[in-house]
């Protein structure tokens, strides 16, 4: 769907992308995560035609982005950081100009405008003023524009930017529903959005692409016991009161003793608890809380790795600024 | 074709629902209301035909004004409030766009232009005017308007902000305005083209103005429409696709 060769953008003398080379198949739902600044708007910006590359080749549904990008916006909908919204018209009417932009006859928008606004759920709203809508319906208001023309390509910059918690689980919905029938490309630094929505993920640091795969894929990059199916444990223990004050090796010869454990590692204190970060083979976190209670201990904490995607993104970002520095 | 009438639709009703072009409409009617009646009825026992040139002298005035106040908002007005975004992701070419934006400005100041009809018509009551000289004159007010709509969308075009496109366009009208008294300070044949140049003293002063309907100023305020048209036409695509 996307071909990226080469790619990149310079604003004046600064860089803002680039040279960067990747493709997105149809169908897929790509993440573009990365810092502020690290280019991802702008390489929204270029598939969706608004910019210009600098240099390299862009192609979306194998037409040239530089030499035709009139065919190119065509295939694409865009909905930018700051949803493009005229707040004097209506809604029903600021989506039908938007359709009729795009190309769509009357015939075609009298069909396509109420799914396009049942899609997007904004029935109630639909004679409503955009100047008078809550910023979670404006941007809805601003994906069902990015739709309304049925695009193959869906370029979603920041969709979950300023929404509130309910707003933004409505809105992860809403592209899991839009992923059914576009390649979606979406771009966020809020990690959950790209982990529960996207199929595969671009990191992009300083304007170049640090990493690219699936969650699993990069995983194995940066945490090879954890792809490999080890799973890391976090464990907070107070040990059992018994007049002895160094129980702690009482706990860790408990922990190091279960079926499973391959390894046993101090991790410091927390109040009045023991931290231990326990590698085991399986997921045996029941057991392992079943053992310690049986055997009078307190259990405070207790958990799986950490955020996965986190872990990836702090990982390929640090080990990005070390190898520059 | 299709883009310019989507947008002129568009660009119309926005001018129709904001307060702003009532606001314009409303203060060019009481500036021209009170111009008449300082001006053309105050001053004396006057010729009809003189008190409607009069009319006309300062009506071609607040008409550039309000061509300006009206077409500054046509292109920075989308830049500043992010909607400029979806006509350059639109398959909608850049001539679409500033032609559909300025026939609709157009067609609004036409209409502005028009209700201030009832001055001629006054003078009617108590003498005697041709209507050729009504309609000449009017004719002048819609091209004299229509080139400083040009002007207006030309700095609009420019400027990322609404207030610098309004300075910039009054500088450039104003600009436009002078030549004719900067080249009278000149030597021909400098001053010939110079003169010929001005926006208001050799094209509408000494015809439309008069009443006297001239093909040669029709096509000089056609030509200066289209310049300015074509430069902001440019300019959008310098600004758009880079």
């Amino acid at each position: 769907m996307i071909r990226a060769e080469n790619v990149s953008k310079y604003f004046g003398a600064k860089r803002a992308l680039g040279p960067v080379s990747f493709e997105i198949e149809e169908g897929e739902t790509v993440g573009f995560l990365g810092l502020n600044g690290a280019g991802k708007t702008t390489a929204l910006r270029i598939f969706a035609c608004d910019l210009r590359p600098s240099s390299g080749t862009v192609s979306v549904g194998a037409i040239d982005a530089v030499r035709n990008p009139h065919e190119v916006r065509k295939l694409v909908g865009f909905l930018p950081e700051n949803p493009p919204l005229y707040a004097d018209m209506q809604v029903s009417e600021y989506l039908a100009f938007a359709g009729r932009l795009r190309g769509l006859s009357a015939s075609q928008l009298k069909k396509r405008l109420p799914d396009v606004i049942e899609a997007t759920n904004l029935g109630g709203v639909q004679n409503d003023l955009i100047l008078t809508l809550s910023h979670g319906f404006r941007q809805r208001v601003g994906v069902a524009q990015a739709i309304v023309h049925e695009p193959k390509l869906l370029i979603l910059d920041e969709p979950t930017r300023g929404l509130d918690p309910v707003q933004i689980v409505e809105m992860r919905n809403l592209v899991r529903n839009l992923k059914k029938a576009h390649t979606v490309l979406i771009s966020s630094h809020i990690l959950t959005e790209i982990s529960e929505t996207c199929d595969r993920i671009l990191m992009l640091g300083e304007g170049e692409i640090i990493a690219s795969g699936t969650e699993e894929s990069l995983l194995s990059k940066v945490e090879p016991d954890v792809a490999t199916g080890t799973w890391r444990i976090g464990v907070a223990v107070v040990p059992k009161a018994d007049g002895d004050p160094y129980r702690e090796p009482v706990v860790k010869n408990l922990l190091s003793g279960l079926p499973g454990i391959t390894e046993v590692v101090d991790a410091g204190r927390e109040d009045n608890a023991q931290c231990f970060e326990v590698l085991a083979d399986r997921d045996i976190r029941a057991e392992l809380c079943r053992a310690l209670i049986e055997a009078g201990h307190g259990v405070v904490r207790l958990g799986g790795s950490a955020r996965k995607l986190e872990n990836i993104f702090l990982k390929l970002v640090q080990g990005g600024d070390r190898a520059r520095n | 074709m299709r883009a310019i009438s989507i947008i002129f639709r568009r660009e119309l009703a926005a001018y129709l629902r904001s307060p702003v072009g009532y606001v314009i409409a409303a203060l060019l009617l009481l500036v021209c209301g009170i111009l008449f009646q300082a001006k053309a009825l105050g001053e004396g026992k006057l010729l009809s035909a003189t008190v409607l040139q009069r009319f006309f002298e300062f009506s071609s005035g607040t008409t550039v004004v309000m061509a300006i106040a009206l077409s500054i908002r046509l292109v920075a007005e989308e830049r500043q409030t992010h909607t400029m975004i979806l006509l350059n992701t639109s398959p909608v070419r850049d001539a679409e766009i500033i032609i559909g934006k300025f026939l609709a400005a157009f067609v609004f100041l036409c209409g502005i232009v028009v209700l201030s009809l009832y001055m001629p018509l006054l003078i009617q009551v108590n003498g005697k005017i041709t209507t050729s000289q009504v309609v000449v004159g009017y004719i002048g007010l819609f091209l004299i308007g229509g080139a400083s709509l040009a002007i207006g969308i030309f700095a609009s075009s420019l400027a990322r902000h609404q207030l610098v496109a309004a300075a910039l366009g009054a500088a450039l009208a104003g600009i436009m305005y002078l030549l004719y008294e900067l080249a009278k300070k000149l030597p021909a044949p400098l001053s010939t083209v110079l003169k010929d140049l001005g926006l208001w003293n050799a094209h509408f002063q000494t015809s439309f103005m008069q009443g006297v309907f001239s093909l040669k100023d029709v096509v000089y305020y056609g030509a200066v429409t289209y310049f300015f048209l074509l430069l902001a036409i440019k300019t959008l695509e310098a600004k758009r696709w880079q």
